[in-house]
């Protein structure tokens, strides 16, 4: 008796806040914060605050690296938020899996999501079994060279227009001081700009037969070691970096200490935050001047299932919000980041997310290592060219070794 | 309970009840939470889980998987080397300090304070403080570059080679001050009586030290080895603060592939196998030593 009682008291102390609060309160999960990314949020914020409920703003500090794990206990742990941000692709495939994600289905055939999101791949990395889980919000693409102007009119020569001009140029800008290639020492960020390289050396074939297919003999072959021997040169190249963070990072290629930067597109919020203007301040060169394809990972927004009914009807509006038109422009333009939907106008972009456009357009696209490798695959991969990049006594060829290794073992 | 105290002579189970019962939530808590706790995590390390626990058993897949990755085989080098050496380091020079303190020195308080200060601080605030003095453009090389050195490099935090000394800088002098501590009460407890007997006997110092003082404090050392040991083994907050295992993986330890693996890489099982393992070494050290301690005790 007693202790159904206490039972009964407990559960409605769990309860009652999620009852007594306005039943449109939506708390929504998300690794934005710096201060180009926390402008983006709010605009979303601003767009579902306008249909008459209300953004509880659950930023989590610190990457996506310490921010989903927080995520997946909370939902695990059953104490979900009512939406929170992923990577689309397949970070999040295993919750859906157990059903601890909601089916968005019925809004997305409802606002026909099928017809407005381009390219297609986004729309198929967020569906499982045939059922859509996810909406995506942006596309981010990494296969950007940042280059600095000043640090190569100090060095005496060109702007380098391709990765091969630029490994030419590197003694030069070594000989008057700069770092030629700025990596940061995140493990992301060496495992990301192999990846660059991959699709702007290999080609898009050979990428997606490692990275889709897990083809060892393609990943053992003489391409990759091609490959392989440019990272060579990229760790020569970046000898001396000595920062962590990917801004600070950039900061460097902003401030003329290094040459240039291989980073994706949110590398451009932090060069105007700088004030600096494409073309005149830095150069920007898609698929490093060799190979102009983009790939179109970014940012989706998951559902977990509530119970609450009330909440989940919110779900469905801030679900048709994040993919409105005007929402789109407003967020992307302040991310840097390209919308997901082909049909908004974007006139405000600068010249180097023009160029993204374009080769959307175009339809010259892959998909990301995110939507194609297991996040532990990707770990591996990190583990890899942290290390490659640290250690200069590590060759190319043991390195390819232990790569197709981990392309062997990928699910 | 009192109608039965009051019939007959209370059984042996039932002597203390009221501390007994008080005690069951404790022993709940470390029955099922850790033992259990620990089982379960065991069992699990033969599965596949991925980002959720799957009772899907592929034997020592994930044991083969994890001692042929190099990341982990230098997360246990760095362990073994940070490990001895915090070992050596902190009790050797934590007792040299507590001898000094023990010679009536003026001011005592004010060094102790001074000594156990950074143990106040935690494990990221000093690995913070750390890579900002190791820091090659903020730190000890350019002050000494700018006194006029300028071929002196000091940078062990960004050589790969030593930067797991970078790291064992770090945690001495966060830790040797609590060892000097223990060891200082140790001292005190010591009689006046025995060194006064040592000096009649015109046995020097040092070897009153080393063959009477030190083989009294034995049951202090035992503590103050248990509590560096543990703190060697969970060393995870001071690596990620100071170098968040760079460069490349050089000052990676087990502490940090586990959690890596487990969140970061979703896969639960390889989390699980690594966590495993270090638990066996660390009942591959526990179980011999507690064997001998406690074990021999009963027989004298």
């Amino acid at each position: 008796m007693k202790i159904r009682s206490m039972a009964a008291i407990l559960a409605a102390t769990v309860v009652l806040p999620f009852a007594a609060a306005n039943a449109t309160d939506l708390e929504v999960t998300h690794w934005w914060t710096s201060g180009g990314e926390a402008a983006a949020v709010a605009e979303l914020a601003k767009a579902f605050d306008a249909t008459g409920n209300k953004w509880v703003d659950g930023a989590i500090a610190g990457s996506g690296g310490t921010a989903r794990p927080i995520m997946v206990s909370r939902i695990t742990g059953g104490d979900p938020m009512a939406a929170t941000q992923f990577n689309h692709g397949r970070q999040a495939e295993e919750l859906v899996e157990a059903g601890l994600m909601r089916d968005l289905t019925d809004v997305a055939t409802k606002e026909n999501w099928k017809e407005i999101i381009k390219p297609a791949s986004l729309l198929d990395s967020c569906t499982i079994d045939g059922k859509i889980y996810c909406a995506p919000v942006n596309i981010h693409s990494w296969q950007w060279l940042w280059l600095s102007n000043a640090a190569f009119e100090k060095a005496g020569v060109a702007v380098p227009k391709n990765w091969d001009e630029f490994v030419a140029a590197s003694p030069a800008l070594e000989k008057a001081g700069i770092v030629p290639l700025a990596v940061g020492g995140q493990p992301w960020q060496a495992a990301g700009a192999f990846d660059v390289l991959m699709v702007a050396i290999a080609g898009k074939d050979n990428f997606y037969k490692v990275f889709k297919d897990k083809d060892e003999e393609v990943a053992a072959g003489a391409d990759i070691a091609k490959v392989f021997k440019a990272a060579d040169d990229a760790r020569r190249m970046s000898k001396g970096t000595n920062v962590q963070d990917w801004n600070q990072a950039t900061n460097m290629v902003i401030t003329g200490k290094a040459g240039g930067q291989i980073m994706g597109d949110w590398a451009q919020g932090e060069f105007a935050l700088a004030g600096q203007v494409a073309g005149k301040d830095y150069t920007c060169l898609p698929g490093l001047g060799v190979n102009e394809i983009i790939s179109t990972g970014g940012d989706a927004f998951y559902f977990p299932l509530l119970k609450d009914e009330e909440k989940s009807k919110a779900q469905e509006v801030l679900a048709s919000t994040l993919l409105a038109p005007a929402t789109q422009v407003a967020f992307n333009l302040k991310k840097g980041s390209l919308p997901v939907r082909g049909d908004v106008d974007l006139a405000a972009a600068n010249d180097c997310m023009k160029k993204g456009l374009d080769i959307l357009a175009k339809g010259n696209v892959i998909e990301g290592t995110d939507q194609l490798l297991s996040a532990d695959s990707q770990k591996q991969k990190e583990d890899l060219f942290s290390e490659f990049f640290a250690n200069a006594s590590m060759t190319p060829e043991d390195a390819q070794k232990r790569f197709v290794d981990i392309i062997a073992s990928a699910e | 309970m009192t109608g039965q105290a009051h019939t007959g002579r209370p059984s042996k189970l039932l002597r203390n009840l009221s501390s007994k019962i008080a005690s069951i939530p404790m022993m709940l808590t470390a029955v099922v939470i850790f033992l259990g706790g620990t089982v379960w995590t065991v069992i699990y390390s033969f599965t596949n889980s991925k980002l959720l626990p799957r009772a899907k058993f592929v034997g020592f897949d994930q044991y083969e998987r994890l001692w042929s990755a190099p990341r982990w085989i230098v997360s246990i080098e760095n362990l073994a080397i940070y490990g001895i050496f915090t070992l050596i380091f902190s009790l050797v020079v934590g007792f040299l300090l507590a001898a000094l303190m023990d010679q009536k020195i003026r001011f005592e308080n004010t060094f102790r304070t001074i000594f156990l200060y950074p143990f106040a601080l935690s494990f990221i605030v000093t690995g913070l403080v750390w890579q900002w003095i190791l820091n090659p453009e903020f730190g000890v090389q350019s002050v000494v570059r700018s006194l006029g050195w300028t071929s002196f490099t000091f940078d062990p935090l960004y050589n790969s080679d030593i930067v797991i000394y970078g790291v064992l800088i770090a945690g001495l002098w966060q830790g040797t001050g609590l060892v000097m501590c223990l060891l200082l009460a140790g001292l005190r407890g010591i009689d006046e009586d025995i060194w006064k007997a040592a000096r009649v006997d015109g046995i020097p110092m040092w070897k009153t030290y080393l063959f009477i003082v030190i083989p009294m404090m034995r049951p202090v050392f035992i503590t103050t080895l248990v509590i560096i040991a543990s703190g060697i083994v969970k060393v995870y907050d001071l690596v990620v603060a100071q170098t968040s295992g760079g460069p490349g993986i050089s000052s990676e330890v087990p502490a940090k592939y586990v959690y890596d693996y487990m969140f970061q890489a979703q896969n639960l099982g390889q989390g699980f196998a690594a966590s495993t393992m270090m638990l066996l070494t660390v009942a591959i050290i526990i179980i011999p030593w507690a064997y001998l301690e406690f074990g021999g005790r009963k027989r004298g």
